[in-house]
């Protein structure tokens, strides 16, 4: 959950390089310690990665250590590459498209057979509850960048049961505009 | 900043004033209600010289005597009367026998006609009571039938008691009552001399000190309330206005707020002023057509308290920030400074020293630097409590929770607290040196009798000696009379006419004169020599040795160049037996010859004059009604008098009875502000108080606190005002040149007094704060 | 529905009325020692006047509060009281801080009202301050500090005395969201290292996320999410 899974690993990693050339393996545990907290990246994906910001000049091989093995490689990060991360940070991130959440379609639902709607809100609320908790209880024993990830994740769950409360307190108008 | 721009500013605030929704409503209700009442008080106390004036006037119109010599003759235009005036109870009333001796005979003011024997004519508030029932023993008194009324225009008030009886056979300059012919009513010398020095001062002081807390009253009035204005005004700022505007602003409100103080005011004055006819205030009732203030007075009050609430409003501003969010209050005031503080108290000492003296010579104080002198010293006071507070709590250690509490909130703002007992403080203080005025010149304007009330409470002057015997007996008869002594006097000289040496000849049995000396023996006819012992310089030893000289005679009632005398011979024995005095004799002053009836000559009589002197049970509730009952019916022209041991001039009690009622009315009034300011800052802590509660605070440590918060400014301020009010009694008796003594029961009382005020307040506000901590304080949250 | 034995507080079917509006209408509540329970629901559903009963503060209608065995709602005013001042410890939204005592002085303040000496309580009060990390404010007066601190030196306050049960009214409703965190990290571990069972009133999910357990108050009625579930 606190994973960074619609993150841009490429430009991740790229961001990873520019406080000095790396090897393949120490990105991958410098991802991991950062991000990675839910699911370790996969040495494959990193190699992967590497292979295409190689073929697109975003970084280069800085050198190979003598030995077997593709994790030999030495990589830094190019002008171009560095270019590429100030323009990922600079560009804003589409807000998702929230209006077809399933929450939302099962409250409607709910209305719509005749159930009780703040059942749902409240089964949620206490489902949600139950996750930010546990993401409460992470936090006080992490370190600074578990508190960010964590708080990141509670701020959308809460905004998730803002809008459950708005949406309890508006039963009643939304109710005689969806049965009627 | 142009004058349209003021002036939309200052209607702005006025707008608020009136529009502010409830709360805005509510303080400027507060606020007018207090600079009412201290209008109102202003509004009386410039209309007391036009009430002075009023009724003086109508003394002098209605005085009745003629300081002649000689009586006036007969004639068609004159008219006998007689000062029957009495007591009912502790109620004096004004009567007067009218004996009209022709067609042009003067009437009275308030009278259109004369009463004829057995009538009288009664001023409405004497017709009611004796109608009452409850007087039936002045009724009695006053057997004469009522046959009209007397108008205002003889009367000082409307609850003034009067009557005028018609009379036959009154007898001028005869014993008794006074008993004059006029020829017209009116004071013979009217009143040209210079006011006294020492009671002018007086006055000044008096209307200073009571002037000065209904001052600091309508200041405090002004401030009611401040706190929420302030929040208001934040609001203001928030919303665009700056610094100034919101001060203009503030101005328009307190100028509102006061003008409708203003109208409040003179709605008070004047429905006190229809009350005014209907009360007795220390025995003394009011026309309310005499309570007219003075234009020019009345209007220096319709400038000043609205020029002083903006003052006032502007000056509390200096110490506060409005910002936009909030109102903050200069971080950490200043220490307050001693300095300029004692040098306000010190000023005023000096522009009185070098009037130190004065009173003595006849000399005259200047009435401004007496006024600017006392000012000084009683805003001393409200300049030196605040430094005094703060330095006094500051060294206070915390100690049981409530008194740590009270600590803490005088430590945080021991300005406020002691702002609210400054009126307080002033009164006391001004009432102290007045006081002690009062008790230091009392020697001055009192005649110490000599008389002792305990050997005798009444005194009756008869107006005819013969009626002596008869009236001593009936007198003794009568219920509550333990002792009647009939005794009558006249003067002695060593020649028929133009004497040199004057002594009294006493008449009375043995059983009378022995009320006089020590008699070793006694017998019908028998006659001694008496030395009184204030006679007692070589003169008056010359003076007796020339009358009283054994085997020759001396005269009765000798003639003088202009008097005619009755010139009786009585012969002193040849062997003159000297009484002594006795040191608690009943005629204190007297020195001559006491003699037994049977020793004095026959032509002798018509001279004397009669007293009876009346011992009776003072715990038989209206035992001096019926003595005075027996004496009207024995002889209707008898003057009775209480024997007091000292006498008291009349414009020095009225003076101090001014001032007692302007220190009750102030002491109210301040009460009232105090109890004003303590209930909204109750209300500003309401949540607080709440919480305090919900901790599980006992009510009772928050009651004690907030009477630790008012006790202890106000202890430091009574101890500030008897010290300065001592410290300005003591100079204000040097300027009248009277010994400085300190009263302290007085001075205990009047600082009692103050006390009681703001512990009545504080008790005042415990329901409002048991209330204010009921747990549902906490449910606006 | 029955409270699992070892509860301390237990409300059963409370109803309280203002006037002609039912603010709690059968309501009911328990919580165990070392448990925070969050009461959630919105604006005048009854939220607060359910704290105010639990607490004793307020006297419900009808109904039954049994604290550690005993009946709430029977005892007086002042027996209320007397329980509040030692068994009990209260955080409000504006701190309630008194404005002209020192830090330390409205942090020892529940002390001294149960009687202990003054240099006691303030010696006491200091090491809850230092808890807390506020000890160096202990001579400011509540007027100098932040909103933030000045809620930690509340929440000192409410601990001081060792309350059973800690009463919190919206305590983060007047901090930004950094202030309410640490204002709640530090309630919350203070309470559970004594084994103080804290009832929590708030609108907000991420304050009561801090909870071990949270009821919803609506209508006056309320709803144990953990068991109805």
């Amino acid at each position: 959950m606190c994973s960074v899974l619609a993150m841009s690993i490429g430009h991740t990693l790229l961001g990873l390089l520019e406080s000095g050339p790396r090897h393949g393996y120490d990105l991958k545990r410098a991802f991991d310690d950062t991000f990675g907290h839910d699911r370790p990246l996969a040495y494959g994906q990193v190699y992967a990665t590497m292979s295409r910001l190689l073929r697109n000049g975003l970084v280069e091989v800085d050198g190979i250590e003598a030995g077997d093995g593709p994790d030999r490689k030495r990589y830094a990060i190019t002008d171009a590459g560095i270019t590429d991360v100030e323009r990922w940070l600079a560009s804003p991130e589409k807000p998702e498209d929230y209006l077809r959440s399933t929450l939302y379609t099962k409250v409607v639902l709910a209305l719509l057979t005749h159930r009780d709607a703040a059942d749902v809100l409240d089964t949620q609320r206490s489902e949600h509850l139950r996750t930010m908790r546990v993401l409460t209880d992470r936090k006080r024993r992490g370190d600074l960048a578990d508190q960010l990830i964590c708080d990141h994740a509670l701020f959308h769950l809460e905004a998730d049961l803002r809008w459950l409360e708005l949406t309890a307190a508006r039963l009643d108008r939304l109710r005689t505009e969806v049965v009627a | 900043m142009s004058a349209r721009q003021y002036a939309r500013d200052l209607g702005m605030g006025a707008r608020f004033a009136v529009t502010g929704g409830r709360e805005g409503w509510v303080r400027t209700a507060l606020t007018a209600v207090g600079v009412g009442m201290g209008v109102a008080l202003l509004l009386l106390t410039t209309a007391l010289p036009g009430v002075v004036s009023a009724r003086h006037a109508v003394e002098e119109a209605r005085a009745d005597y003629t300081f002649a010599v000689h009586p006036l003759p007969k004639g068609d235009d004159t008219l006998l009367l007689a000062d029957t005036g009495t007591w009912w109870r502790t109620k004096s009333v004004r009567g007067r026998l009218l004996e009209p001796e022709g067609p042009k005979a003067p009437l009275p003011p308030g009278v259109d006609r004369f009463p004829a024997k057995g009538e009288m004519l009664v001023s409405p508030a004497l017709g009611e009571l004796l109608a009452s029932g409850d007087a039936q023993l002045l009724r009695e008194r006053l057997p004469y039938r009522i046959t009209g009324t007397i108008g205002a225009k003889g009367l000082l008030g409307p609850r003034e008691l009067v009557y005028y009886a018609g009379a036959e056979g009154l007898k001028p300059k005869a014993g008794g009552a006074r008993t004059e012919r006029l020829r017209t009513f009116g004071d013979p010398q009217p009143d040209t001399a210079q006011a006294d020095p020492v009671l002018l001062m007086m006055v000044l002081v008096v209307f200073v000190v009571l002037l000065m807390p209904v001052a600091v009253f309508i200041a405090a009035a002004v401030r009611f309330g401040g706190e929420r204005r302030d929040r208001r005004l934040a609001a203001l700022r928030l919303v665009g206005a700056d610094g100034r505007t919101t001060r203009r602003i503030a101005a328009g409100e307190a100028l509102a707020g006061s003008l409708i103080g203003l109208v409040v005011g003179a709605g008070l004055f004047l429905a006190g002023r229809r009350i005014a006819g209907s009360v007795t205030v220390m025995g003394e009732s009011f026309y309310p057509a005499y309570l007219d203030p003075s234009p020019l007075l009345a209007l220096l009050v319709a400038l000043a308290v609205p020029a002083c609430a903006v003052l006032v409003t502007l000056l509390a501003m200096r110490g506060v920030v409005i910002e936009p969010l909030g109102v903050v209050r200069t971080a950490v005031p200043a220490r307050r400074r001693l300095w300029w503080r004692l040098l306000l108290p010190l000023a005023g000492l000096a522009l009185l020293y070098p009037m130190f003296g004065q009173g003595h010579s006849g000399g005259d104080f200047n009435q401004y630097l007496v006024i600017a002198g006392v000012l000084l010293f009683l805003i001393g006071v409200t300049a030196l409590l605040p430094w005094l507070v703060e330095r006094a709590v500051a060294r206070l250690d915390p100690g049981p929770l409530s008194w740590h509490l009270a600590v803490r909130r005088l430590q945080l703002s021991s300005g406020t607290a002691a702002r609210t007992v400054n009126g307080v403080a002033v009164a006391v203080a001004g009432a102290i040196a007045l006081q002690m005025l009062f008790a230091g010149v009392q020697g001055q304007y009192e005649k110490n009798t000599g008389k002792d009330p305990s050997r005798a409470q009444l005194e009756i002057a008869l107006s005819d000696h013969s009626r002596v015997g008869p009236a001593a007996a009936a007198i003794a008869r009568t219920k509550g009379v333990r002792a009647s002594v009939g005794l009558a006097t006249a003067s002695l000289g060593e020649k028929p006419r133009d004497a040199d040496a004057a002594l009294d000849v006493i008449v009375g049995d043995c059983a009378s004169l022995r009320e006089l000396a020590h008699l070793p023996s006694c017998r019908d006819g028998d006659t001694f020599a008496l030395a009184g012992p204030e006679y007692g310089t070589e003169f008056d030893r010359a003076s007796r040795d020339a009358v009283l000289r054994p085997g020759h005679d001396a005269y009765i009632d000798p003639g003088y160049a202009d008097v005619q005398g009755l010139s009786v011979p009585v012969a002193v024995p040849e062997h003159l037996r000297w009484a002594t005095a006795r040191g608690d004799s009943l005629m204190p002053r007297a020195n001559g010859l006491l003699v037994t009836p049977a020793a004095l000559p026959k032509a002798a009589e018509p001279a004397l004059s009669g007293e009876v002197f009346v011992r009776m049970d003072q715990a038989l509730p209206d035992v001096q009604e019926y003595v005075r009952n027996t004496a009207a019916r024995v002889d209707p022209v008898a003057d009775i008098m209480a024997v007091t041991p000292t006498e008291t001039s009349a414009r020095y009690t009225s003076l101090r009875t001014g001032m007692l009622i302007g220190a009750s009315c102030v002491l109210m009034l301040i009460g009232a502000s105090l109890l004003v300011s303590q209930l909204e800052q109750l209300r500003e802590r309401r949540k607080l108080l709440s919480a305090l509660v919900a901790f599980g605070t006992r009510r009772r440590t928050l009651g004690l606190s907030v009477l630790w918060q008012s006790a202890l400014p106000i202890t430091l301020g009574l101890l500030l005002a008897a010290a300065v009010g001592m410290g300005l009694g003591a100079v204000l008796l040097r300027m009248s040149a009277a010994e400085v003594t300190v009263v302290w029961p007085d001075v205990l009382a009047l600082t009692g007094v103050g006390a009681g005020v703001v512990l009545a307040v504080t008790l005042l506000t415990l329901p409002p704060l048991l209330r204010m901590t009921r747990p549902d304080g906490l449910r606006t949250e | 529905m029955t409270p699992p034995d070892g509860s301390l507080l237990v409300a059963r079917d409370l109803r309280k009325s203002y006037g002609p509006t039912a603010a709690l209408d059968g309501a009911a509540f328990s919580v165990h020692p070392g448990e925070v329970v969050a009461v959630m629901g919105p604006s005048g559903s009854g939220k607060s006047t359910l704290l105010h009963c639990l607490a004793g503060i307020v006297r419900p209608d009808s109904g039954s509060i049994t604290y550690a065995g005993r009946e709430l709602t029977t005892l007086s005013d002042s027996e209320r009281s007397a329980l509040r001042r030692g068994e009990f410890g209260f955080v409000f939204q504006f701190g309630q801080l008194v404005p002209e005592l020192t830090c330390v002085e409205n942090v020892a303040l529940p002390l001294r009202l149960n009687g202990t000496p003054r240099k006691e309580a303030e010696r006491a009060a200091l090491t809850w301050m230092e808890r807390l990390e506020v000890d160096d404010l202990r001579r400011k007066r509540p007027g100098e500090v932040s909103g933030g601190q000045g809620q930690r030196v509340a929440v000192a306050r409410a601990l001081v005395t060792g309350p059973r049960v800690v009463f919190a009214d919206e305590p983060t409703g007047a901090l930004d969201s950094l202030n309410g965190e640490r204002v709640m990290e530090l309630l919350t571990d203070a309470a559970r290292s004594t084994d103080a069972a804290v009832v929590l009133v708030t609108h907000e999910a991420r304050v009561a996320a801090w909870s071990d357990r949270e009821i919803v108050v609506r209508d006056g009625r309320s709803r144990d999410m953990e068991r109805s579930a």
